[in-house]
């Protein structure tokens, strides 16, 4: 782990936002902050915006699933026509997953644990305004989550793999179709997940501002979150929707 | 040392970027990106106009030989009308409304200082005019552009050997398609994150302009729309290059069974047009919030029934995603969903009358001024109107199997979703030119524009509803030697002239543009006598949008005519007001 600097100054996190002087506004509620530039917000309006920007993206990516989900709920009780006989068959092959992907799951499950220690330890240090030598644990749980990831991706390649080997590839049936394609569509989401959080790292590694960092990691950890809870329904819906 | 560091990077972070690249290309300013977005749409819609053209010279003239391009054969017919459709879908009706005109002043409207991720603005920006470059290039690949329509049908678009331009083509279709989701995925992200959290003190969500609740409650269609049809495109992708069969069932192309089974084509229809149908809103929300602007604006009277406004606006947006089946009656659906869909389509028919009595409410008595940009707003409401009153026609199965796939669709959608879309991208040019580019747009060329448009716009498409009732098909290349159509042939004539006359007019339009931003007459900063936020700055906005402080909102957006106030308008920053009311 390189080297961090043994203190560093950050803004106090700030209650009344955007409150910058100037007469009250004379409507009650009122809009958000005035703010300008997102890195020179106070640390507290930029983890709300990034928050709130990250719920969005969220709900954009639920759709994508929620199509896929559809289509396959669609698909399965699809009749389609058998040629030799002329009469509709159902041809929905199911596919019985590797036990690997119990482990995989288990392992994306702890990552997530890993995430929220280190995200809980982020805030906490930060809400002390005060990050000292500790947050060398910081890095080393955001490390394991890193690697738990990593490991979670490794996982659903070997389960590519035996499904390969068992004779099921992309094209061979629609339920190996769907198996490929969310497995897949939800890893590389995943992957982006963990480019974010070598952002976070390296950030911390270029010494930039501890509060950017923080933000990263803060709604790099929804993300993870949301990522794992999207594992499991995927498998919930490749397991048990017949 | 870290405090320090913090210190300089706050003091940069104003600055405004000072090389043309970081500037003008590659730049984080919502006011570039806007402007980006617009010339992309302003190019584009060139291009889809210049397809049409030779769509409709082929139609009257089916053997004509022209010049560059020789014969018209039926299958460039059919990329024609699929490349125009797509063109002006996604890269005009998308991205000038919202990409070009929310960009630029959505947040000036709302008194922030940009959007709330520029560098993700940026990005959509150049996804955006990727998926241009890549659309284009479909017409330079082996077999040209494809064949399957805007909509995309398989099994015809999932098959590469279904026709001539089914192969590369049509690959470059679907990624171009896929990438325009990804840029208006992360423009919805933008967009709804800076109207929630960056709206300046006083400017709560009931004394946003008209025009924020449009762009905002369109982001939110684009976020849960975009995303349907990404999915939707990458299953089309792997079934054309990866052996699945999602859309493809068992199918003989040319003699030959493809080597796919069991696919669904229903499948791509439900997902495209839970995606298509929203989309349609995407195109006409924000000219529905900036006709209301300027109808407000323009008749110095409050908007009539703000908040019936946005409600009908949310309702819509709503109702949206649930009338996709309308377009599939044809389809063999259950009469029963026929029906639920039926129902709910005529059901939006309400809260679009809800707009159009409060344009006209809003119009009714006031001291209109009939400048260019008011003049494209009623020319907004008459087009929403005509094209809208035929929906509830085609909203009913039972009148919609033998119009569908007709010139009277072509007709319909043209007049609410295109020229009506159109004409609020002209409008709010008009309106928002001075501020853009601080000097006036020429009026006399603006009207002679406008009148030219209007005409010819009906010239083009009421003719053509009669086309659609007497039977004359869409889609098809040549109809000229089909006995039944034979008396349509004058009526298509006239329709092909009045297309020449009205695109030419366009031709107005640019030259007013590009000569008026180098010659027209300097604007003041508030030239309509206006009251939201981007007339309270300079012309043009500075970097910043307001030069360094941060504006308090006291009051609504259409405050005109106010009883007691000494002009006939009240800025929204105006806190001269809060003790008359």
């Amino acid at each position: 782990m390189a080297a961090l600097p043994p203190t560093v100054v950050i803004d106090e996190p700030r209650t009344n936002l955007g409150a910058s002087g100037g007469a009250p506004p004379p409507a009650k509620g009122g809009g958000g902050d005035d703010s300008g530039d997102f890195s020179s917000l106070p640390f507290a309006a930029r983890l709300r915006r990034a928050r709130l920007g990250m719920a969005v993206a969220v709900s954009g990516i639920v759709m994508i699933f929620i199509s896929f989900a559809s289509a396959y709920l669609v698909r399965q009780g699809l009749p389609t026509l058998d040629v030799r006989t002329g009469t509709l068959i159902h041809d929905w092959i199911w596919l019985q997953l590797p036990n690997l992907v119990l482990i995989n799951t288990a392992v994306l499950l702890i990552s997530s644990l890993a995430m929220e220690l280190a995200r809980r330890q982020a805030t906490r240090e930060l809400a002390e305004a005060e990050i000292s030598v500790k947050h060398q644990g910081q890095i080393s749980w955001l490390a394991l989550t890193v690697a738990l990831g990593l490991s979670f991706l490794a996982g659903q390649l070997i389960v590519w793999r035996e499904l390969a080997a068992s004779g099921f590839y992309l094209g061979t049936s629609p339920s190996s179709s769907f198996v490929y394609l969310l497995t897949g569509m939800h890893g590389i989401h995943l992957l982006g997940g963990v480019l974010a959080l070598l952002v976070a790292g390296a950030a911390s590694l270029l010494r930039r501002p501890v509060s950017s960092r923080l933000v990263v990691l803060d709604v790099t950890g929804w993300y993870w979150h949301f990522m794992a809870f999207l594992w499991v329904c995927i498998l919930c819906l490749l397991e048990f929707a017949r | 040392m870290a405090t320090r560091e913090f210190a300089a990077h706050e003091a940069h972070v104003h600055a405004a970027p000072q090389g043309f690249i970081r500037k003008w290309v590659f730049s984080l300013d919502h006011k570039v990106i806007g402007l980006q977005y617009y010339f992309l749409a302003l190019t584009a819609v060139f291009v889809g106009m210049f397809l049409s053209l030779l769509m409709r010279i082929h139609l009257i003239w089916p053997t004509a030989h022209l010049p560059m391009l020789g014969d018209i054969k039926p299958e460039m017919y059919v990329s024609l009308v699929t490349m125009h459709g797509t063109i002006m879908v996604f890269f005009v009706l998308t991205t000038a409304p919202q990409g070009g005109f929310g960009n630029y002043f959505l947040p000036i409207q709302i008194g922030a200082a940009d959007m709330a991720f520029p560098v993700i603005n940026m990005l959509s920006f150049w996804v955006t005019f990727l998926a241009y470059l890549v659309m284009l290039s479909a017409f330079f690949v082996t077999g040209g552009a494809p064949l399957h329509g805007w909509t995309g049908y398989p099994p015809l678009s999932a098959v590469p050997s279904a026709g001539p331009g089914e192969g590369p083509g049509a690959d470059l279709w679907v990624i171009s398609i896929a990438l325009f989701c990804i840029g208006a995925l992360m423009s919805a992200l933008n967009f709804i994150t800076t109207t929630l959290d960056m709206r300046a003190k006083g400017m709560t969500l009931m004394r946003m302009p008209l025009t924020c609740w449009a762009w905002f409650i369109t982001a939110i269609l684009g976020l849960l729309a975009f995303g349907v049809l990404l999915s939707a495109g990458i299953l089309l992708l792997l079934d054309r290059n990866a052996g699945t069969s999602f859309y493809v069932p068992l199918t003989v192309f040319s003699g030959q069974v493809v080597g796919h089974r069991g696919g669904s084509p229903l499948l791509w229809q439900h997902l495209f047009w839970f995606f298509g149908h929203p989309e349609v809103y995407i195109a006409i929300l924000p000219a529905m919030g900036l006709c209301s602007q300027l109808v407000s604006v323009f008749s110095r009277k409050p908007i009539f029934g703000y908040k019936a406004m946005v409600y009908a606006m949310l309702s819509i947006g709503l109702m949206g995603f649930m009338v996709w089946g309308h377009h599939m009656f044809m389809s063999g659906m259950n009469p029963y969903s026929a029906f639920a869909f039926s129902i709910m389509t005529m059901a939006i028919g309400v809260p679009s009358a809800i707009k159009t009595f409060n344009w006209l409410g809003t119009l009714w008595g006031g001291r209109i001024r009939f400048v260019s940009p008011m003049l494209f707003a009623i020319g907004f409401v008459s087009l929403f109107v005509t094209g809208g009153i035929s929906g509830p026609f085609l909203a009913q199965p039972t009148l919609d199997i033998p119009l569908h796939d007709t010139a009277f669709v072509t007709a319909h959608f043209h007049l609410i979703m295109g020229v009506a879309s159109i004409f609020g991208i002209f409008a709010a040019t008009y309106y928002w030119f001075p501020k853009m580019f601080g000097r006036m747009m020429n009026e006399r060329l603006a009207r002679l524009h406008f009148w030219f448009t209007f005409v010819g716009t009906y010239c083009i498409f009421m003719p053509m509803h009669y086309a659609g009732m007497a039977g004359q098909p869409r889609r098809y290349s040549q109809f000229t030697e089909l006995h039944y159509l034979e008396k349509l042939i004058p009526l298509n004539t006239f329709i092909t002239f009045a297309a020449f006359v009205t695109i030419a007019a366009q031709f107005i339009f640019v030259f007013n543009l590009f000569w008026s931003m180098k010659a027209g007459k300097k604007a003041s900063d508030n030239p309509w006598e206006a009251t939201t936020l981007e007339w309270t700055t300079a012309t043009p906005p500075p970097h910043d949008n307001f030069g360094g402080h941060t504006p308090v909102v006291y009051n609504g957006p259409y405050e005109y005519s106010v009883p007691g106030a000494p002009r006939d308008y009240v800025m929204q920053t105006d806190p001269a007001t809060v003790a008359a009311h």
